[in-house]
Parts: C-alpha cells; sequence; structure tokens
C-alpha cells in the first residue's frame, strides 16, 4: 500500500515543474502545455485524497476537470492558431502591442 | 511491487516533464507530454481507479495532445524558440518555483496527517461512476455537454475566415 504523501509530494513537485515550465516557456504553446500539467498536477492530489478517503464521487468530478480540461484545449489552441494568423508569430516576446 | 510500479511512474512524470522543459523544438515538447500524462495515466489506476486511468490515456494523451501536435505542425515556427531569451527570467523562474515549492510543503506539513481508510479498495468499478454520473451528478453532466457544445462553436467561429480576409 502507497502511502498517500507519496501522492501528494508528486503532485506538488509536478505542479511548480508546470509553473516554472510556463514562466520557462517563450511560446503560447509550450505554455499551454504547461497549464496542462498543473491541471493534471490537481487530479492527482484529489484521486490521492479520494483514495485515502475512500470518497468516490471524486472521481467523477475528476471525469468532469479532464472534460473541462479538453474544452479549454480546443478554445485556447483556436485562439492560439487566430494569434498566429494575425501576427505571424507565437512568441510571447514579440506579442507586446499592449504595452505602454 | 505497487511501491515500485510508483516510483517506475513518478520518475517518467518529473523525468519527461523536465524533458519538456529543456526541449527547446514544440513537437519534441508534446511527445515528452504525452509520456507524462500516460504514465500520470498510470498513477491514477495505482491509486484505484483504473477508469480514470483509461480516461486519462484516451482523452489527455490520445485526444488532447493530438489537437496539440495538429497545431504545432499548423504554426510553422521556421527556427525553434528564440535564442536570445533572457537569462535573469530563467533565474526568476526557478527562484519563484522553489519559494512556491517550500511554500506548499509549509502549508501542507501544518495539517493534520491523512488518516487510511481501513481496507484496501479493489478499485472502483466503471460501473460505479456511471451510477454516480447519471443519478447524482446527472445535470453537472448536463451542463457539462452544453459546455462542450460551446466549446466546440466557439473554436470554429473563432478559427472561420472571414470575407474579405
Amino acid at each position: 500500500m502507497i502511502p498517500p504523501g507519496y501522492f501528494f509530494i508528486l503532485s506538488v513537485v509536478l505542479f511548480v515543474l508546470g509553473i516554472i515550465a510556463f514562466f520557462f516557456k517563450r511560446d503560447l504553446i509550450t505554455q499551454f502545455m504547461a497549464i496542462e500539467i498543473m491541471l493534471n498536477a490537481a487530479n492527482l492530489a484529489f484521486l490521492a485524497l479520494a483514495r485515502s478517503s475512500n470518497f468516490v464521487d471524486a472521481q467523477v468530478i475528476v471525469f468532469f476537470i479532464i472534460t473541462v480540461a479538453a474544452a479549454e484545449a480546443a478554445i485556447g489552441l483556436a485562439i492560439v492558431l487566430l494569434i498566429f494568423r494575425k501576427k505571424k508569430t507565437i512568441k510571447t516576446e514579440t506579442l507586446n502591442s499592449m504595452k505602454g | 511491487m505497487a511501491i515500485l510500479l510508483f516510483f517506475l511512474f513518478a520518475a517518467f512524470a518529473v523525468g519527461s516533464v523536465l524533458g519538456m522543459i529543456i526541449s527547446r523544438n514544440q513537437a519534441y515538447s508534446a511527445l515528452f507530454l504525452v509520456v507524462a500524462f500516460a504514465s500520470l495515466g498510470g498513477l491514477f489506476g495505482l491509486l484505484g481507479a483504473p477508469f480514470m486511468a483509461v480516461v486519462q490515456i484516451i482523452i489527455y494523451a490520445g485526444a488532447i495532445m493530438v489537437l496539440f501536435i495538429f497545431v504545432i505542425m499548423m504554426i510553422h515556427l521556421g527556427e525553434g524558440i528564440s535564442a536570445e531569451k533572457k537569462k535573469w527570467t530563467i533565474a526568476a523562474a526557478v527562484f519563484m518555483g522553489i519559494i512556491l515549492l517550500a511554500e506548499i510543503v509549509f502549508a501542507v506539513k501544518g495539517a493534520p496527517a491523512v488518516p487510511m481508510a481501513g481496507q484496501e479498495m479493489a478499485g472502483t468499478s466503471p460501473t460505479e461512476i456511471g451510477r454516480l454520473l447519471f443519478t447524482k451528478y446527472l445535470y453537472p453532466f448536463e451542463i457539462t455537454s452544453i459546455l462542450i457544445i460551446a466549446a466546440l462553436v466557439g473554436a470554429v467561429v473563432l478559427i472561420k475566415k472571414r470575407e474579405g480576409e
């Protein structure tokens, strides 16, 4: 039996790696991938807690999180494509038209 | 046995996320992420959630990452990521990440230890999840389907080429 603490530690590590990846990367698509990593880390913590408290409903909620993530990916990638079509780049360094 | 599998999957997940951070090619980043999501699916299976493991692999590692790879193919960025990356932003990212890690560890350490459920569950069957989904969580389920239709229509409207463009 694996202690749930191990899963929490792994979840925290993945979440922090996701945040580091978000700041580290310089293009919209990879930053979007970093957000997906953070969502997955949250799912892992959720399922670990569900396991340790024998709460089946949590799996249904994780199912909803995955579904909403799919919808979010569709919209987000559409926006990225739209930005690429208008600006011809997705590098965040060059997307600074809102800078004063 | 289970603990060995846990460490194997955890090493795969953390290693491939690190590979995704280090890789300069977006396509390689996406493939690393597929490995990370698949090993997370294995971890879900270890947590007694076999249905979630399958959903994770089919939807995340399958559908969502294929979507990402399609978009990477459509966006042709001649050379990889810009080389003139500012060094201090990397240092700041790592520094803030370490501070966040310390904060979360500090916050979690204060919480009382999570008690383990008495007996080991055999794992939740999809039947049970399906029953919950169509009884207790029927309204959220229906609302989610509306959300997905809205997302699909929104994506199509966003991408559609307008007249005179």
